[in-house]
Parts: C-alpha cells; sequence; structure tokens
C-alpha cells in the first residue's frame, strides 16, 4: 500500500471528472505526490541528524527539535495530500452505488432498464447530473476546506514559510540559549515555497471547477424553465461527443502518471 | 510479502460487504494503512538511534530503551493494523466453502454466492465482532503499556548498569503524541463502523425473520 495504491483508486473517478476535475487529479499526482516522494522526503530524510545545536548537553538537541518542529513539514504536506484526495472518494462510492442500483434492475429484468448486457452497466460513465451533481460538488467544498485548513496550519506553526538558518533555544535541559542549526534550510525553503505554490494552484482549480458546476446547473434550470421541449437526442449526440474528448484527455493524463511508482 | 498482501485480502473481503463494510475497507486503507506506510514509520525509524540518555555509561541506554518501550508504538499499530483485517478471512473462506459445495454437488445451492442470509450472515456478524474486539483489545493495550497516548519528552531511569537516576530524552515525542492521537480517532471510528453495521444487519434481519413469521402466521 502507497501512494501508487492511491493514484489506483483515484483514477477510476478520473473517468466521472470533469475536465478541470481530470488536470487537477494530474497536477495533485505529478506536481504534489511525485515530488514529496521523489525530492521532499530527501530533503527532509536528515532532519534531526543534522540539526546540530551548540551544546554537549544531551537531550538539549532532542527537545529544541522537538519543540521548533511539533510536526515536521514532509508528514504535514503527507497528511494534507491524503485529506485532499479522500472527497473524491465520496464521488466513487456514489458511482458504484449507482452501478449497484442498476445492476440490480437488470438482473430483475426492468423493462426501464436500458443496457444490454453487465458489461455496458460496467463501463458507463455517469453524467454529473442530479444527486451525483450535489456529491461531487460537496466533494471539491471539502477539498477546499481541507487545503485551506493545512494551508493554515502550516502558516500558523512555522510563523511563515520561510525555514531560518539559526533558531535560538532555552528549554530544559539546555543550560543556556543555545543556538540551533536547521539543516539544508534554502532547500527546504524552496521545496516548502513550491508546495504552497501547487496548493494554491490546486485550490484555484478548485474554485474554478466549482464555478464550472454552477453555472452549468443554473444555466440548465433556466433552459428547462424557458424551454420544456427538448431534444434529447441531439443534446446526447453533444454530450457523446465531449465524452469521447474527455475520455482522450483523461486516457493522456493516465499515460503521463502511469510510469510513476513510488 | 508485505502491506501488498493485506490490500489485496481487504479488496477480495469488499465483494461481499456490506455498503458500511465498504467504508470500513476505505477508511482502513487510506487513514490507517496508508498513513502508517507513508507517514508513521519514517517518524519511528530511528527511534532507538535518537534516544538519548544524560550519561556516558555504557548499555545503560540501551537499557532504558528496553524497559520504556518493550514494543514500540510502531509495533504495536502495525499487529494491530493486521488483526484488525484478518477476521475478514472468515466470510472469504465461508464463501469459499459455499463455491466449493456448490461444485461437489454440482447444481445451485444458494441464491446467490455473497448474499449475508443463513450461515454466511453468522460468519459476518463474528467476523464484526472480532474486528471490534481486536480493535479495543489494542487501544486498551496502548493504553496500558504507555500510560495513556501521552509521548513524555523526558523519562528518568535507574536500571543497572546505569549508576544513578539518569535523564533520558525521547526524540520527537510531539510528533509521535499527534499520530497516536490519530491512531486512536482513526480506531475509534472504525469501531463505530463496525458497531453500527452490527447494529443494522442485526436489525434487518429480526425484521425479514418477523415478516417471514407473520406472512406464515396469516397464510
Amino acid at each position: 500500500m502507497d501512494w501508487g495504491a492511491l493514484h489506483t483508486i483515484l483514477g477510476g473517478v478520473n473517468k466521472h471528472s470533469t475536465s478541470i476535475g481530470k488536470i487537477w487529479l494530474t497536477v495533485l499526482f505529478i506536481f504534489r505526490i511525485m515530488i514529496l516522494v521523489v525530492a521532499a522526503e530527501r530533503v527532509w530524510g536528515d532532519e534531526q541528524d543534522d540539526f546540530v545545536c551548540n551544546t554537549l548537553q544531551p537531550g538539549c538537541k532532542n527537545v529544541c527539535y522537538d519543540h521548533f518542529f511539533p510536526i515536521s513539514h514532509i508528514r504535514l504536506w503527507a497528511l494534507q495530500l491524503i485529506f485532499v484526495s479522500t472527497p473524491a472518494l465520496l464521488v466513487a462510492m456514489h458511482v458504484a452505488y449507482r452501478r449497484h442500483e442498476k445492476k440490480r434492475q437488470f438482473r430483475k429484468g426492468d423493462k426501464k432498464c436500458e443496457y444490454k448486457d453487465i458489461e455496458e452497466i460496467r463501463k458507463q460513465r455517469f453524467h454529473i447530473e442530479g444527486t451525483l451533481w450535489w456529491t461531487y460538488t460537496s466533494s471539491i467544498f471539502f477539498r477546499l476546506v481541507f487545503e485551506a485548513v493545512f494551508m493554515y496550519a502550516f502558516y500558523f506553526m512555522y510563523d511563515g514559510f520561510r525555514m531560518p538558518r539559526l533558531m535560538k533555544c532555552n528549554a530544559w535541559p539546555c543550560p543556556n540559549t543555545v543556538d540551533c542549526f536547521v539543516s539544508r534550510p534554502t532547500e527546504k525553503t524552496v521545496f516548502t515555497i513550491f508546495m504552497i505554490a501547487v496548493s494554491s494552484i490546486c485550490i484555484l482549480l478548485n474554485v474554478a471547477e466549482l464555478c464550472y458546476l454552477l453555472t452549468k446547473f443554473f444555466l440548465r434550470r433556466s433552459k428547462k424553465a424557458g424551454n420544456p421541449k427538448h431534444h434529447p437526442n441531439h443534446k446526447n449526440k453533444e454530450e457523446t461527443k465531449q465524452n469521447e474528448m474527455n475520455e482522450l484527455i483523461s486516457d493522456s493524463c493516465q499515460n503521463t502518471v502511469i510510469g510513476f511508482s513510488s | 510479502m508485505s502491506w501488498g498482501f493485506l490490500r489485496d485480502l481487504l479488496s477480495g473481503v469488499n465483494k461481499y460487504s456490506t455498503g458500511i463494510g465498504r467504508i470500513w475497507v476505505a477508511v482502513v486503507f487510506i487513514f490507517r494503512l496508508l498513513v502508517y506506510i507513508a507517514v508513521a514509520e519514517n517518524i519511528w525509524k530511528y527511534e532507538l538511534d535518537e534516544f538519548e540518555c544524560n550519561v556516558k555509561q555504557p548499555g545503560c541506554e540501551n537499557v532504558c530503551f528496553d524497559h520504556f518501550f518493550p514494543v514500540s508504538h510502531i509495533r504495536l499499530w502495525a499487529l494491530q493494523l493486521i488483526m484488525v483485517s484478518t477476521p475478514s478471512l472468515l466470510v472469504v473462506f465461508h464463501v469459499a466453502y459455499r463455491e466449493n459445495r456448490e461444485k461437489h454437488h454440482n447444481r445451485k445451492l444458494y441464491k446467490s454466492l455473497g448474499e449475508i442470509d443463513g450461515g454466511l450472515l453468522c460468519t459476518y456478524l463474528i467476523s464484526l465482532v472480532l474486528k471490534t474486539g481486536f480493535e479495543i483489545v489494542f487501544l486498551f493495550l496502548f493504553y496500558k503499556l504507555y500510560n495513556g497516548f501521552k509521548v513524555p519528552r523526558l523519562v528518568k531511569c535507574d536500571i543497572r548498569p546505569c549508576p544513578n537516576t539518569v535523564d533520558c530524552y525521547i526524540s520527537k515525542p510531539t510528533e509521535k503524541m499527534i499520530f497516536l492521537y490519530f491512531l486512536v480517532a482513526t480506531s475509534g471510528l472504525c469501531i463505530v463502523l463496525n458497531l453500527s453495521e452490527l447494529s443494522y444487519l442485526i436489525f434487518k434481519y429480526s425484521i425479514k425473520c418477523y415478516l417471514k413469521s407473520y406472512v406464515k402466521k396469516h397464510q
């Protein structure tokens, strides 16, 4: 079980996402999870070993490290990524529930069921409308909330996003105020700013997706109110074309992340 | 042999679970297994190297570490994950037994192999009870072994060969405490999910039995 398994789980959700959702997922896997695993973990790998305090007092280094880093950056990011990925599971569960209902209808031999076989139900892509729209929109909302909460927690715990070179510590058992030096402060600052920037991009993508969904919802409502006679076949053809395009985009996105494993 | 095996096991169980059971599997995968492997293991990785005592006496650090951490948090966590996932195997075995029976008799004995009724319902309920039991036992073990879920910065140790009472400092105590609380929270959530699934199944099948007997009475 690792980040690759998370990719497999979320890849399934990709099929039912909007185009912006698919871009968000790609950004998440390439610019956040991959960077975390391949680069950031190495930078923070030796953080306590190379945290050096100007004292021979045993225990002082441990206590000062614990005081300045109650929870390491790298662990906070990992938790943030896990929490931010989880709302997509709500959508996956809703889709699975719908598929289950359709399979049940099909098995009962319901005449309303328009599918020819179970395989078609399994492969079918659901449109984001009705209750699925609400689930999808709430998942985006929760994603936004988690991103914002973690960004704030970061800012609050570390007084901004800069990693200082030197920290002064006088926690017991340090005999006086001692100088403690952080390992690789500039590299850590660079990666912190990078991760914050990508977080902000993800927040913007989520906001854009939310606006898109809301706009689509209101447009659909006003169309229904203003034009009760609609042409379902024509609409379906347009939507099928859009679906095919989305499939192509998702396939190319999948191919770019398929080689990734940790 | 690694955590991938547990992942495959739980994916297999997912097929025969109720809706709440699937939520339980998702919580275990993402909030427990993934957090353990991707995050928690690294915190406890160098716990012995970074455990420092204010003394030069050789052997004192080793002895004190062993005294305060008879079984490391991270090992207990791993054991808990394994034990809590294992009762689901009972359900898998029962379904395999049903399949075998059908093959042996060469005809359809059950309406659907994965349908939770009759014997499979009992097996499923027993697996839920066992899961909940293991969760509670491990939480209790954590609580008893470490005097609550706190990780102190400093512990005082006076076991031979330490010459006197020496101060020993634990590495990353705050981070360890945060993740222990996270473990307790997710365990609690899993206990709640198991208990709701148990009540749901008992309620559903009592209603079914009651309706059946009611119909029979009136026929």
